[in-house]
């Protein structure tokens, strides 16, 4: 399955679904909703963590949340 | 103050709720361009019409009303409970229009709480240069509320939103008792039944998120399980299908009331300067480089820069006391005017500038949001050493002062995380070890010599201490890390808000308020105990010290003038109670190589280690080698002898174990108790006091064994 934490830097995705419910609330509160389209834009020094644009602004967060996010590419 | 009517500011973190408070009172509430500033409640007063004063609240950023951290609790333990002291009469929720969507969610959640409710869009000029345009009527006609447009940085459009508030105020909304999603009416009906009429809504938050909410016991919670159970009701499934819902709403009032000018050509958005400059400053390489540049500018800048407004104060303070002394007649008054009071007070003034210039470089990090830059690029860094990247605003913020600092790891979701920071913070050197670091630096590190020919030496010696106390912070939370059991997962989900232009108005603000606590706080606190140090170093037990000078002269015969009055000042300092607790704790630091004089100044920093400068210099000027001329603190302390090897005291070795005994030590009442109260345990401060006060003798023990 491919999730967030895939995607390499410029690349795109679409939210399809979450594996971690206790994230999961977070996630949709701050706009990452299935159907919604994602772009990886920066990653920390070390890979970790990850910058992305979702519904407008940039949003981070650690490799292991943004591999609770399913994918698909766009 | 019955019948105020109180409205809350209510919004998403960074969204401008404190800057509008800020417009609408006329007060100084702390704001910053990072989610996350405010952590507590903050009342003022808005002239709402001419005549007619109402109540502005402040609150914390929340994303939606089911809190993840405690700075949200606070904010929903008000809006969930209307017998609530400070439960508002109407909320104004400020959305961020450059993200909408994300802050309607939170708005239709208030809204269906019965709050009656205006929408104030802020940060419409940033929306318009992401090239949002928003028909705000039809937004209002969509909604179904008042919408007003403003600039809450600028103070623009607040007379539109006067008339919204007034408007609401007198119509009320009148709450639609929908539910967002559906749910067994015997379930509300139940809820209602044991705690009480509520909108469903609210009786369905009570539910929810009945641990949180202080206005329960423990027998209501346990009711309140059962009633989950009896109606198999899974909250967290709820609040996502919730969560869906809402958005698939907004994205269509969305979708009539937005347009986006950048989309309509372009399927890829125009960047923005925002893009531009994280290419660099979140850069995996150029990131950390940019970021250890800065700190070691502002390093630099406090300890160089602020040399030339600090001579003028220096040689003003000895300009005016010169004057004094020549005009006054000669006597002990004089003398404690000019070289005790003035003298002391000059002492607080000379750090001004230093003080200044740290404010400023740590008000430019917030007002910029670069701050929250460094909270991403040190995430994976502070997550190997039990911290979290949200643990960066607290430690850096601990360069000023640990007390706010500590109260600013609220917004750290996990427990564990948020108190391994609030334990090890006060281990970043805060502003008043300042002082203590600059005389002594003075004294052990030559003044003249540079690094690379560029960087003043003493300056590197200051950014030295300062990564040190760093370094041991995050070396005590990897220890803490590994004694102190998880709860909870740790996580870190976080916002980037676009750079802003500092506004330097409020730039000057918060440097002039820290100066201002800085000379009246820290002031008050050097002064009561430099008085309370002058008595007892200056009285002593029984008549001890009467007898001194008659002993002095017949044990040195030998002895006339400067060096009687000397030898007989220091003789009675010696034997003042001040002197015996000195020699008291002497058997215990004289392995960190301290003598009874520097133990006097330990024992008086422990309340506050301010204190440490203003107590040396009421030590060496009581207890004689008073040359007039050059008797400032640096050069008594510089002309101290070590009476058993006859060379100068304050040597490298001693120094430098001073300097380290400071970073570590926990000399600070203020920081115990807001540790206490972050906590709510005394188990916290008191390990923080034991584990910083052993931390800081084994280190300068250490450091003295190895230089002497
Ligand atoms: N460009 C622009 N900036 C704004 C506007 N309103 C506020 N700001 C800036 O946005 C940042 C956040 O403002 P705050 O008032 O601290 O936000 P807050 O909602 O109180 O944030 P928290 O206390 O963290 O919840 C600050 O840097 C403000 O200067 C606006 O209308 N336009
Ligand atoms: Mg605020």
């Amino acid at each position: 399955m491919l999730t967030l934490a895939d995607l390499r830097i410029g690349e795109h995705g679409e939210i399809t679904g979450f594996t971690d419910e206790l994230l999961s609330l977070k996630l949709l509160e701050m706009g990452c909703l299935p159907g919604t389209e994602v772009i990886l834009t920066h990653h920390a020094p070390f890979g970790d963590p990850i910058a992305l644009k979702v519904s407008g602004y940039t949003l981070t967060m650690r490799r292991e949340e943004a591999a609770t996010i399913q994918i698909k590419r766009k | 103050m019955a019948n105020v009517t109180r409205i809350a500011l209510i919004g998403n973190p960074n969204a401008g709720k404190s800057s509008l408070f800020n417009t609408l009172t006329g007060l100084n509430q702390k704001t910053g361009n990072f989610p996350g500033v405010t952590m507590d409640k903050l009342t003022g007063i808005w002239e709402l019409e001419p005549g007619r004063n109402i109540e502005i609240l402040d609150l914390p950023g929340i994303y939606s009303i089911y809190p993840k951290s405690i700075d949200e609790e606070l904010v929903i333990n008000i809006l969930g409970n209307p017998q609530h002291p400070d439960y508002p009469d109407m909320a104004i929720v400020v959305a961020d229009a450059s993200n909408l969507k994300r802050n309607l969610l939170l708005f239709s959640q208030v809204r269906d709480l019965g709050i009656p409710t205006v929408l104030a869009l802020n940060m419409i000029d940033v929306a318009e240069n992401q090239g949002y345009v928003i028909n705000s009527l039809k937004l209002a006609r969509e909604l179904n509320v008042e919408v007003a447009e403003i600039n809450a940085k600028k103070g623009i459009g607040v007379g539109g939103l006067k008339l919204a508030v007034i408007k609401t105020l007198k119509h009320r909304y009148a709450s639609n008792d929908a539910l967002p999603l559906s749910v067994a009416d015997e379930l509300i009906e139940d809820v209602q039944k044991q705690f009480g009429e509520a909108d469903p809504y609210r009786s369905l938050l009570w539910l929810m998120e009945h641990d949180r909410m202080k206005m329960f016991n423990q027998e209501q919670r346990e009711s309140f399980d059962h009633l989950l159970e009896k109606h198999q009701f899974e909250p967290k499934k709820y609040k996502s299908a919730e969560t869906v819902k809402r958005y698939e709403q907004i994205s269509e009032v969305v979708e009539r009331c937005v347009i986006n000018l950048n989309r309509q050509w372009d399927a890829e958005p125009v960047k923005t300067w925002t893009d531009r400059l994280d290419k660099v400053f979140i850069h995996s390489f150029w990131g950390y480089v940019i970021f250890l540049a800065i700190l070691f500018i502002m390093f630099q800048a406090v300890f160089t820069w602020a040399t030339y407004p600090m001579d003028l104060i220096d040689g003003g303070v000895a300009q005016l006391n010169d004057w004094l002394k020549g005009i006054l007649p000669d006597s002990p008054l004089t003398g404690m005017l000019t070289d005790g009071l003035i003298a002391g007070v000059g002492g607080v003034l000379i750090f001004v500038p230093q003080i200044a210039f740290l404010f400023f470089f740590i008000s430019m990090l917030e007002e910029t949001g670069y701050m929250s830059r460094v909270m991403f690029i040190m995430d994976k860094m502070m997550r190997r050493f039990g911290l979290n990247g949200k643990s960066v605003v607290p430690l850096i913020s601990g360069i000023a002062c640990a007390v706010p600092a500590i109260m600013s790891t609220r917004s750290i979701g996990s427990w564990k995380d948020r108190l391994i920071t609030i334990l090890v913070t006060p281990l970043m050197s805060c502003s008043a070890r300042l002082p203590i670091y600059t005389v002594l630096i003075a004294l052990v590190v030559p003044e003249k010599n540079t690094l690379f020919g560029v960087f003043n030496l003493q300056g590197v010696a200051l950014f030295g201490l300062y990564l040190l106390g760093f370094f041991m912070a995050l070396l005590s939370a990897w220890v803490l890390k590994k004694i102190l059991r998880a709860k909870e997962r740790s996580y870190f989900i976080m916002e980037l808000p676009t750079y802003k232009g500092p506004r330097f108005k409020h730039v000057a603000i918060s440097i002039y308020n820290s100066v201002r606590a800085f000379i009246f706080e820290a002031g008050k606190i050097i002064v009561a105990i430099s008085i309370v140090l002058w008595v007892f170093a200056s009285y002593g037990p029984g008549d001890s010290m009467a007898k001194i000078e008659e002993q002095v002269r017949l044990k040195n015969p030998s002895l006339t003038g400067v060096d009687l009055s000397n030898k007989i000042a220091s003789e009675k300092l010696e034997n003042s109670y001040a002197g015996h607790f000195g020699k008291l704790i002497e058997p215990a630091i004289k392995p960190l190589g301290y003598d009874w004089k520097i133990g006097i100044a330990l024992i008086t920093s422990f309340a506050a280690r301010e204190v440490f400068v203003g107590t040396m210099s009421t030590i060496y000027s009581l207890g004689g080698e008073v040359d007039n001329e050059n008797a400032t603190i640096k050069n008594r302390m510089r002309a101290e002898i070590n009476p058993d090897t006859g060379k100068p005291m304050y040597d490298a070795a001693l120094g430098f174990s001073l300097l380290i005994f400071y970073a570590f030590a926990m000399q600070c009442m203020s920081t115990l108790a807001t540790t206490y109260r972050e906590t709510k345990s005394w188990k916290y401060p008191l390990i923080q006091f034991g584990y910083m006060t052993t931390l800081a003798y084994l280190a300068a023990f250490l450091v003295y064994q190895i230089l002497s």
